[in-house]
């Protein structure tokens, strides 16, 4: 199918949920490429999960928990709030949520980019396996709890418990860091972090500057069990 | 585990539409608690040295008044009743310890579920739309109120474990979470005479607040103290005299969000229960961080 | 008095428990399930057929072992040929052959198998027809494509070795390979979360599996699994947040790494955690719409029939498959010459019968290993051919149970055809003691 994408749109309240994603997972992906606008989400979960096509899909108003869930390759946009685990193992492609984003905002994501506009809350990147996260507000706290690879970059300030239990994943803060995690460790700021950050932001569509940006990585501590942790670090 | 809801209302002149705006919520969070479900609604005082005490009998055709001409001849005073089925709301001058005393002795099926001057308590077992529809939550007029839909955890499914749980006078609690350390809260109550109801957790956390209160802590200083010794995951939404009081602990793993307007505060477990109020879509929207004890107290003319 | 007198408490495994804490200052880890003595299913025993019941004759008298599972909602429910299915078992715990062995084996007897904490290999893919996809706290290498791909998913609470506790893996077993699929750095010591990252509690677990559901357009069934321990709450729970089937795992239940202090010390016994999830089903009104699978020690044909007769649909075994690849044996196949292998055993501070040492990545018959040079030990023909047989013999004992009770299809069997051997077990299985009709705690 070729030629101009054309808009479709799917009412929440007509069709449910179900109906919803049926239609994205069959014609909608079918189609090979195209616009949809979901209208009347009403805070309903589990909306535009699973995807696996070149589909750009707008969601005007608030939506509920899991939106973009395990994500492939499509642009979804959310024209308002979402509830927990936005963009939840999101595998590529991107989810741009416009308002503000629950707890767990990208848990365990593995590709793409997750853009929260307004402020994501607590466990923001929680498990993170290699996808891109850029908030635009602030972040709760435990965010980035064992995130292992993948890029979380915050331009408001950071809640307690930064990045504890950190593996290979970078944090990057523009404003406050209220407190880090276990084994989470301030380090300076490279050119190299400074031209990433600054990829990031431009993809995400924020005109910060990459120095005003404080680096948080793993001070890889926790890598191997041994008793000189003490009975603390377990 | 459960859904939370909470409304107050800023405007006396929206005081009629109280049971309007949270009724929707509730059947909204018939999803997360399928068990049970209840509703405490605050409105105007009864006169001084009055009392509205909520009771519930297990039959739905309970011969309330007959039970009202009992009480007030045997105790010597009247008491009015409203009811619903198997709900009903008795105002009287009477002690409530009295009328407790005489309701355990005469009607020992009959539970009271609250009291106070403002505050009437609805709960029963069953999904919560059908609780709705059944007492007629859409007329309820009020400045505040809380409700609940239970999916039960650990203690049984019967009416006296619904929400909201009640203590003292015109303080009723609702919870969403589990307590880890419910029984030593329990045992450490109960050795200063507070008896209990049901081995509900939600009800160790109910009686441990109302406990601080009538030791002279107020609604602030108590929800502190219970960030303290609570153990596990709740979000609390009380409901007193004054307003609504809401707290989540350290871990935050239960849900919560806060919407507010000019006219009105809700709260939600989930964003859904609220996507119906009118002026949402211009409401600030948030979601309560950890630790944190947000109270809204009713605008009260002097 | 001897001058040689153990101390009943302070034996000779806790003296050395305490000397070694006192030496390392750090806990013991090792893998397989609890060792210490528990009541089993061994301590009930069957009222076969006599005067008052008949039984069937053997061979020409069918007895049925057909298995559904998963009809709640799934528009593709799981049929199996037995009601024996095989547990989550990593690849990263196990080795790839060793995996593979395992789906030949489902494949040929008509039985399921599950992937565990770290993914779903091609080969296991390829090598089972029917692959039940776990989603497990840590997520490692969690893919909607494979998720797409399974026949049914499981939705990993906790399991019995160690119910409330995360995953872990230690350095030597995390290979390039696991590394990978797992997103780590190789080598390091793996922790993993013990609860989910996108989801807290059962009233978020609905919407949890609603998601699962929506994303496999409804099509498969989904199981939730969890540790024995409390069980009523946890199996009612489980079927409000819309579960197809319920995997309970009884603290016999093994791991290939865990803390010893929590292998011995939590969870209940599998004998225990079956009378319980049933009564958890009934009161629901959902026996027999939501299924039932058990697991946690299950070794023998008896032990399968027991669990069914108590009301179970289906066991998994995991610690059993493992021995059947010759877990614990004296000789492994090196290079297709079988020789004696005590010498590996001996190098690791244990001998065959006594191994647990899953956790060191150095399995001597190797299964629990991602060293080339003895994942060549296990050959997955062999292998496979080895666990066949074991299948077999397991659902032929079950079936000659059966029909020594009269039961034309082994899901007929009820806990009427039981009684018990000690208190405990009548206690715990909730069937009367032998010889008599108590069953302490219940009625005058």
């Amino acid at each position: 199918m070729g030629g101009r994408p054309r808009a479709v749109t799917l009412d929440v309240r007509a069709l449910g949920v179900r109906g919803v994603n049926a239609w994205l997972h069959g014609e909608g992906q079918a189609a090979g490429g195209g616009r949809v606008e979901i209208v009347h989400p009403d805070g309903a979960h589990n909306l535009a999960v699973g995807l696996d096509a070149d589909l750009d899909v707008e969601i005007r108003g608030h939506a509920g928990y899991f939106v973009g869930g395990m994500n492939k390759r499509a642009r979804i946009t959310v024209d308002g709030s979402v509830g927990w685990s936005v963009a939840e193992n999101i595998m590529s492609g991107t989810v741009r949520v416009r308002g503000n984003a629950s707890e767990c905002a990208g848990a365990s994501g593995r590709g793409g980019l997750l853009v929260i506009e307004g402020d994501a809350a607590a466990r923001c990147g929680i498990s993170m396996k290699g996808c891109d996260i850029v908030v635009g507000g602030d972040v709760g706290h435990a965010s980035a709890f064992m995130a292992q690879t993948g890029t979380l970059v915050v331009c408001g300030d950071a809640g307690a418990g930064l990045g504890d239990s950190l593996y290979e994943a970078t944090i990057y803060v523009r404003g406050r860091i209220e407190g880090l995690g276990a084994d989470a460790r301030e380090e300076p700021m490279t050119a190299s972090d400074v031209t990433r950050v600054e990829a990031l932001l431009r993809r995400a569509g924020f005109a910060h500057a990459g120095v005003e940006f404080k680096r948080v990585a793993s001070a890889r501590t926790l890598y191997h069990w041994h008793a000189g942790l003490g009975h603390g670090a377990y | 585990m459960c859904g939370i809801v909470g409304v107050l209302v800023k405007r006396e002149r929206a005081r009629t539409q109280l049971g309007t705006l949270v009724v929707p919520m509730l059947a909204c969070m018939d999803a997360r608690g399928p068990d049970s479900a209840g509703l405490a609604v605050f409105h105007d005082a009864t006169p001084a040295g009055a009392r509205r005490m909520s009771l519930f009998a297990p039959d739905r055709a309970y011969p309330w008044c007959t039970l009202a001409d009992r009480l007030g001849a045997d105790l010597d005073g009247t008491a009015t009743i409203v009811a619903h089925e198997n709900l009903a709301v008795a105002t009287s001058s009477l002690a409530p310890t009295a009328v407790r005393a005489w309701i355990e002795t005469h009607a020992p099926a009959v539970r009271v579920l609250g009291v106070g001057r403002r505050m009437d308590v609805y709960k029963d077992v069953g999904r919560a739309p059908d609780i709705a529809r059944r007492f007629d939550f859409a007329r309820l007029a009020g400045t505040h109120c809380v409700g609940h839909t239970r999916m039960a955890t650990e203690s049984a499914v019967s009416p006296a474990h619904a929400h909201p749980f009640t203590a003292g006078e015109d303080f009723c609690l609702v919870h969403n979470g589990s307590l880890s350390n419910p029984h030593m809260i329990r045992r450490q109550l109960e050795a200063r005479g507070i008896r209990f109801e049901t081995d509900n957790d939600s009800e160790a956390a109910c009686r441990w607040i109302a406990w601080r209160l009538a030791e002279g802590d107020d609604v602030e200083t108590a929800l502190g103290r219970a960030l303290r010794v609570l153990d596990g995951f709740f979000t609390l939404l009380v409901g007193t005299a004054e307003g609504l009081t809401l707290v989540r602990d350290a871990f935050a793993c239960k849900p919560a969000v806060v919407a507010e307007t000019d006219d009105w505060v809700a709260v939600a477990s989930e964003f859904r229960a609220l996507a119906h109020l009118p002026g949402i879509a211009d409401a600030d929207i948030f979601e309560p961080r950890p630790e944190r004890v947000y109270t809204w107290a009713v605008d009260r003319e002097p | 008095m001897a001058d040689r007198e153990e101390s009943f408490s302070f034996n000779r495994h806790v003296l050395a428990y305490i000397h070694e804490a006192a030496a390392g200052g750090l806990y013991d880890i090792r893998g397989l399930g609890a060792k210490r003595a528990l009541p089993t299913f061994d301590d009930l025993v069957f009222l076969t057929a006599s005067l008052s019941r008949y039984p069937l004759e053997g061979y020409r008298e069918r007895c049925s072992t057909r298995t559904v599972l998963g009809t709640r909602s799934a528009k593709k429910p799981i049929t199996l040929e037995t009601p024996i299915t095989i547990a989550g078992m990593s690849f990263g715990a196990l080795s790839a052959r060793a995996k593979e062995a395992i789906g030949r084996a489902a494949t040929a007897v008509g039985t399921s198998t599950t992937t565990g904490d770290g993914g779903m290999t091609p080969e296991e893919r390829e090598a089972s027809k029917t692959l039940v996809y776990q989603c497990l706290p840590s997520r490692y290498g969690f893919d909607p494509d494979d998720l797409r791909r399974a026949d049914a998913i499981e939705v990993v609470v906790g399991q019995g070795a160690k119910p409330g506790g995360g995953g872990m893996l230690l350095g030597q077993k995390i290979s390039e390979r696991v590394a990978e699929m797992r997103t780590l750095p190789a080598g390091i010591d793996q922790r993993s979360a013990c609860r989910h990252p996108d989801w807290t509690g059962p009233d978020d677990l609905a919407i949890k599996i609603a998601e699962l559901r929506e994303i496999t357009d409804w099509q498969v069934p989904i199981y939730v699994k969890f540790g024995a321990s409390r069980v009523r709450n946890d199996v009612k729970l489980a079927v409000k947040a819309g579960a197809d089937v319920i995997v309970v795992d009884g603290m016999q239940g093994g791991t290939a790494a865990s803390q010893q202090v929590f292998i011995e010390h939590a969870g209940i016994p599998t004998l225990a955690a079956v009378p319980q999830a049933v009564e958890a089903l009934e009161e629901m009104g959902v026996l027999g719409t939501v299924q039932l699978v058990v697991s946690g020690g299950i070794r023998t044909g008896a032990d399968v029939a027991k669990a069914l007769a108590l009301g179970a649909d289906a066991v998994a075994i995991g610690q059993a498959v493992l021995v059947a690849l010759g877990c614990n044996a004296a000789h492994a196949a090196d290079g297709g010459v079988h020789r004696d292998v005590t010498a590996d055993y001996e190098r690791l501070g244990t001998a065959p019968g006594f191994c647990h040492h899953c956790h060191t990545g150095q399995c001597p018959v190797g299964i629990t290993t991602q060293h080339p040079e003895l994942e060549r030990r296990l050959d997955p023909a062999e292998g496979a051919q080895r666990l066949r047989n074991y299948l077999n013999v397991l659902t032929m004992e079950l079936t000659t149970l059966a029909r020594a009770c009269g039961k034309s299809d082994v899901h007929h069997l009820e806990r009427e055809d039981l009684v018990a051997l000690t208190v405990e077990a009548a206690a715990m299985a909730k069937v009367p003691l032998a010889g008599t009709s108590w069953i302490p705690g219940e009625g005058p």
